[in-house]
């Protein structure tokens, strides 16, 4: 160790070491210009000079490279080095007038001009990159010729060959001297990042994306100069914690399993194959997928939506849909991608709330196919309230004017005229394939593939491959959107679960809990939190001022903000940061508690701390997003729940939970498909179940249902199912049986069975709702007027029957819609189209001559349900549209059904004779409301079930242990159905598996002391905790069971002595809140 | 917000008082606190965040584990600290 002065401070340093190392470690500046941390030092800027004393005189050195030795005595700031740096600078000015670093220090300096002759060079000759291309292993280029001649260039001025365009020359020049295209043969570009789809470049040492689990750099061995030369290593040296190991191989791992879930996704179709659109030409033709990238917050533009050409702000966007989806042209992907229509919706409404208003938006597509729960509605807010402009129209090619780089889109419009429009940025909605490594993987597994290259399935057991033990979910098994995705997981998960049931827990390792510290009787240590959410918070709160407002509040110890307060990396670093600080009291400032309060609880157990000292300000939901317009008044909020949120906190308390047992029973309710599957998978899992159907057999809708879109008899497989359930030892089916009550809560419920009059009682951990739904009653269309108007049962009941009088019809006309998308009933029945199109062609397997019509607003066979609509149309039956303010008319005349509609390609009226109307009615739900109330679940404005999360929880309701699977969901074929019954049951599983459960510390207790029995609590709780004690000192007073508390608190607040409390939401802490608001 | 409206809709009648009235109305922004259940309301105080409404940033919301909680000594309280009107919804 060698200890000497810096300004006349003593400081150490290694032997070995140069002066400006140690100066950086003590803080004390030195400029310089020529210096790399990695790199040799050269002594070449002079920037760096400071005075040194040496006992008997001052001289000056250069930091970089002069080694320090005991006893010498350095001055980094004195006016002779001032003035050295200062005539340096000025030489350097006057050689290169122009390089704003330069300028910059001439600034800092005081000089204004130089005082010697200028010349226009913009490279100081530090040596820098001919340095760092040596460290690289490379040396393409290096400092030749004499004097003023002196420079940097490539071996006899030619393009080089050695040099791998890496880059690093570039990045480490200061002033930009440095033109890679001038030095390397190869083509210059940034690697791209894969997960900005390319349009930012990344580092050979990255992280794949902020929030990737986990998150840690990984190196690119194509692109890392290690790999490419044997050099470098300078991400080695760099690196304190001594991570990096380059040595490191792959691994070949071998695993005894007894059940596999293929979840290989899919890939976007690449539009480069489609010349006509001139995508990988024109920059302003993106992809969905890239498009998706420019409006997100942690994109490359930061989610400002710009066109990557000039970075202008798009004033009209269009998108285009079916890009390599329904098309056996240009690709042959004959199949319908069924995400595309809904995203391109999505992405056009966001587009416009990120352009505030000005922003043209038009989606040309064939079919709208917004088919999932609640899409529908979605796409009618697009259309009327957004001003989203939507064009029938398939686009055939796509030009590009040079000048302006806008895009001309040609299209038929209503008028069958083709016009032409202008726009500054084309979307292309990229379909989903199947990729070809998957293909391969699926060949070496021996799992069968569908003509559209998904995995194959049965719709009975939609996600069993052909192979057994093998299973699949998500978009390998066809094309589909998340919350289908998510079902299919849970439903891959109950099938791997059914055949693993036997060794359940038997190679579980238990997570260790961190040992909880006490910090009661502790100084408060508030941290506080504060999240961007990317620019959802940031992008009208202003973050930095309510940080630090919170750090001037009253024992806030630690403030932050975080780009996503919720991403893994920041978990670690806010348990870092809760034991460093040692806080007791966490408050996080972002969304609502209702979805992250529990990710932070964790995080703060994690870190040793009771999770309920801890409270969430909502400025997310509860102010930046609902305040967009007044950015003042929203950050004003945010200071004032955060001040509201930190009051209550301090008086926070470590509570405790309760420990509860969880019956290993189940009760499914409803006994079609649905349920009946339900029921199977939880006793292929060990557990008891009791099926409760109101009709007199099981079975369901599935009972009028003739066949499969796929060609499956679906009586057959129906009987099989019911045959199965019957014969199961677990399961007892209760016919004719309703609910009458339903008492406890999740894992303890007790249901009173209604049968025929007469009660029983069954206790049940969990319960599933399967209850189902129904074919609309048609009010139109001459429906119930004319026995040759039916419904699609009706008909599929006269296939069963084969009723003979079918062969001998002329003529056929089909309806879609009827009841669905209308403004009473604003919601997509899912099932119509395929059902109509499957019965349209069984009539003409009936009778080839038949014509058959079917009157359609959009097709929707989605997935490869599409196959079928193509097989419809090459069959010979027509289709013809109709929009909901021209809907078909339908009059009886002379003898048969005479059916009026504008077609729109004609443009005329064409009048029909049918001896068969076949009304696609809408499927409705049953809408019970007492249901419902029995297990407080909630029903949306359609009737059908609210589901915990639309996205991420489709198959459980927010109520603990209720699940929800077939069309009481919303309207969905059997096998969506099939796979959400066994994804209920996945997730019921999760629970049952557990066998105990923690109830929440949130519960009420008395103060037995100021209780007066007067019984009030007793009387007013719905959850019956409270119970006069009968025994002990205490006798005759009030308590609370905590175990069936749910903390709502009217005990609390009905209590007239003030001897109850509600833990987490008491008295003095709700009080603090409101005397801080 | 009231007086805004107020001050649109009145007719101008010359009389300096009221005028000074409306004007300090036109200004006045209530503070309002809200009591809000956790499972209901405060649910949908977050969807009309997701759906992205606008309304008046002049609402503090309290977070109660029901509306049932809330005593009539919190409402007191709240007009007792400078609120204008109370909001309880469950």
């Amino acid at each position: 160790m060698i200890t000497f002065k810096l300004n006349g401070r003593e400081v150490q340093g290694e032997e070995g070491e140069y002066i400006l190392e140690v100066a950086e470690r003590y803080g004390v500046e030195i400029p310089t210009l020529c210096h790399h941390k990695a790199l040799e030092p050269a002594g070449a800027c002079r920037l760096c000079t400071v005075e040194l004393f040496d006992g008997r005189r001052t001289r000056f050195v250069t930091a970089c490279n002069y080694p320090i030795w005991e006893g010498m005595e350095v001055y980094t700031d004195t006016d002779e080095v001032r003035r050295g740096r200062k005539l340096i600078v000025e030489l350097l000015l006057a050689r290169c007038p122009e390089v704003p670093i330069i300028r910059r220090l001439a600034e800092d300096y005081g000089i204004e001009e130089p005082r010697f002759k200028k010349d226009e060079d913009d490279c100081i000759l530090c040596g820098l990159c001919t340095r760092i291309c040596e460290r690289m292993g490379n040396g393409a280029i290096s400092l030749a010729g004499r004097g003023v001649g002196l420079k940097v260039t490539t071996p006899f001025e030619i393009q080089s060959d050695l040099c791998m365009a890496c880059g690093a020359c570039v990045s480490v020049c200061p002033t930009g001297h440095i033109k890679l295209e001038e030095i390397t043969k190869h083509t210059v570009k940034p690697i791209p990042s894969e997960y900005d789809m390319g349009l930012r470049g990344r580092k050979p040492i990255y992280v794949p994306y902020a929030q990737a689990v986990p998150n840690t750099p990984v190196i690119d061995r194509d692109t890392c100069m290690h790999f490419r030369t044997g050099e470098c290593k300078i991400c080695v040296q760099s690196c304190s914690a001594g991570a990096i190991d380059h040595a490191q191989q792959d691994e070949a791992i071998e695993l005894r399993v007894g059940a596999i879930i293929l979840a290989p996704g899919f890939q976007a179709f690449d539009p480069g194959r489609y010349e006509a659109y001139g995508y990988a030409e024109n920059p302003n033709i993106v992809t969905s997928m890239e498009f998706e990238r420019l409006l997100s917050a942690s994109g490359p533009t930061m989610g400002h939506l710009v066109r990557p050409s000039d970075g202008k702000e798009p004033r009209r966007i269009a998108w285009v849909q079916c890009v390599g989806s329904r098309d056996v042209h240009r690709c042959d992907n004959a199949y319908c991608s069924s995400v595309c229509c809904m995203y391109a919706v999505k992405q056009a409404v966001i587009a416009k709330e990120h352009a505030g208003g000005e922003l043209d938006c038009a989606i040309f597509y064939m079919d709208m196919r917004t088919h999932g729960k609640d899409f529908e509605r979605y796409y009618n807010d697009a259309r009327d309230k957004h001003g989203v402009r939507f064009i029938r129209s398939r686009i055939p090619a796509i030009e590009t004017v040079k000048e302006t780089g806008e895009l001309l889109v040609p299209y038929v419009n209503e008028k069958e005229r083709v016009v032409e429009e202008r726009f500054d940025l084309v979307v292309l909605s990229v379909g989903l394939e199947t990729a070809a490594e998957v293909v391969e993987l699926a060949k070496k597994l021996g799992v069968q593939l569908t003509e559209g290259r998904f995995c194959k399935t049965d719709p009975f057991r939609p996600v069993a491959t052909s192979r057994e033990g093998i299973f699949v979910c998500g978009a390998f098994q066809g094309p589909k959107d998340i919350p289908q995705s998510v079902i299919e997981a849970g439903s891959a998960a109950a099938e791997a679960g059914a055949l693993l049931s036997e060794g359940r827990n038997s190679l579980t390792l238990t997570r260790e809990e961190p040992q909880e510290r006490d910090c009661r009787g502790e100084r408060l240590r508030v941290g506080v939190f504060v999240c961007r959410c990317g620019i959802n918070i940031a992008g009208v709160v202003d973050v930095e001022a309510v940080r630090d407002y919170a750090a001037s509040l009253p024992h806030v110890e630690y403030v932050a903000d975080n780009l996503y307060t919720c991403s893994q990396d920041t978990q670690e670093s806010l348990t870092e940061v809760i034991k460093e600080k040692n806080l007791n009291r966490i408050v996080v400032a972002a969304c609502t508690p209702k979805t992250h309060e529990a990710l932070f609880q964790e995080t703060m157990a994690n870190a040793g701390l009771n999770k309920y000292l801890f409270e969430m300000a909502n400025i997310r939901n509860q102010d930046s997003w609902v305040h967009q317009e007044d950015p003042e008044a929203a950050t004003a909020k945010a200071k004032d729940l955060v001040r509201m949120a930190v009051a209550k906190v301090t008086l926070l308390e470590p509570l405790r939970e309760a420990e509860l047992e969880v019956n290993q029973k189940a009760l499914v309710v409803g006994g079609g498909v649905a349920g009946m599957t339900a029921a199977r998978a939880l006793s292929a899992q060990g557990y008891e179940v009791c099926l409760v159907e109101r009709a007199q057999s099981l079975g369901g809708q599935a009972r009028n249902l003739y066949r499969m879109w796929t060609g499956e008899n679906i009586q057959e497989r129906l009987e099989e199912l019911i045959e199965a359930v019957q014969g199961d030892e677990n399961i007892r089916v209760h016919l004719e049986t309703e609910l009458g009550n339903v008492e406890g809560f999740v894992g303890n419920f007790r249901t009173t069975l209604i049968c025929r009059g007469k009660e029983e009682v069954v206790e049940h951990g969990i319960a599933v709702i399967a209850t189902g739904a129904q074919e609309l009653k048609p009010k139109e269309y001459l429906y119930g007027e004319d026995s040759r108007v039916v419904t699609h049962l009706e008909l599929d009941r006269m296939f069963m029957n084969d009723e003979s009088a079918l062969r001998g019809i002329k003529r056929a006309v089909f309806i879609q819609c009827v009841g669905s998308r209308e403004p009473e009933r604003p919601y997509c029945s899912r099932v119509c189209c395929t059902h109509s199109i499957e019965s349209a062609l069984h009539l003409k397997e009936l009778n080839p001559d038949m014509d058959v019509y079917i009157l359609y607003r959009d097709i929707r066979t989605y997935g490869e349900r599409e196959y079928l609509y193509r097989k419809a149309r090459l069959a010979g039956i027509l289709f013809i549209p109709f929009s909901l303010e021209r809907k078909p008319r339908v009059s009886l005349g002379q003898g048969a059904l005479k059916i009026d509609i504008w077609d729109p390609l004609l443009c005329q009226d064409i009048v029909m004779n049918s001896d068969l109307l076949v009304l696609a009615a809408a499927i409705v739900p049953y809408g019970d409301q007492k249901l419902a109330r029995m297990f407080k679940v909630p029903l949306n404005e359609d009737g059908f079930f609210v589901e915990a999360h639309a996205k991420l929880g489709p198959s459980e309701f927010a109520t603990d242990g209720v699940y929800l699977c077939g069309m009481a969901h919303y309207p969905k074929p059997i096998d969506e159905s099939v796979a959400q019954a066994q994804a209920a049951v996945s997730r019921a599983v999760t629970l049952l598996a557990r066998q105990k459960i923690k109830t929440s510390g949130t519960v009420a207790e008395v103060n037995p002391l100021y209780c007066s029995s007067c019984g009030v609590c007793v009387e007013v709780c719905p959850y019956k905790a409270p119970t006069m004690r009968e025994q002990g000192p205490f006798a005759g007073k009030a308590e609370v069971n905590p175990v069936l508390c749910k903390g709502c608190g009217i005990c609390v607040a009905s209590c007239r002595s003030g001897a109850m409390s509600l833990k987490g939401f008491g008295n003095d802490q709700i009080m603090a809140m409101i005397a801080h608001m | 917000m009231i007086g805004a409206v107020e001050a649109e809709d009145t007719e101008p009648t010359g009389i300096c008082e009221i005028d000074i009235v409306e004007k300090s109305m036109h200004d006045w922004q209530p503070k309002i606190t809200a009591f809000l259940c956790h499972w209901c309301s405060y649910g949908a105080a977050d969807l009309a965040g997701v759906s992205r409404l606008q309304y008046p940033p002049n609402f503090r919301i309290i977070r109660v584990p029901c509306s049932g909680r809330v005593s009539p000594k919190f409402i007191l309280a709240a007009f007792r600290h400078g609120a204008d009107g109370v909001w309880v919804s469950g």
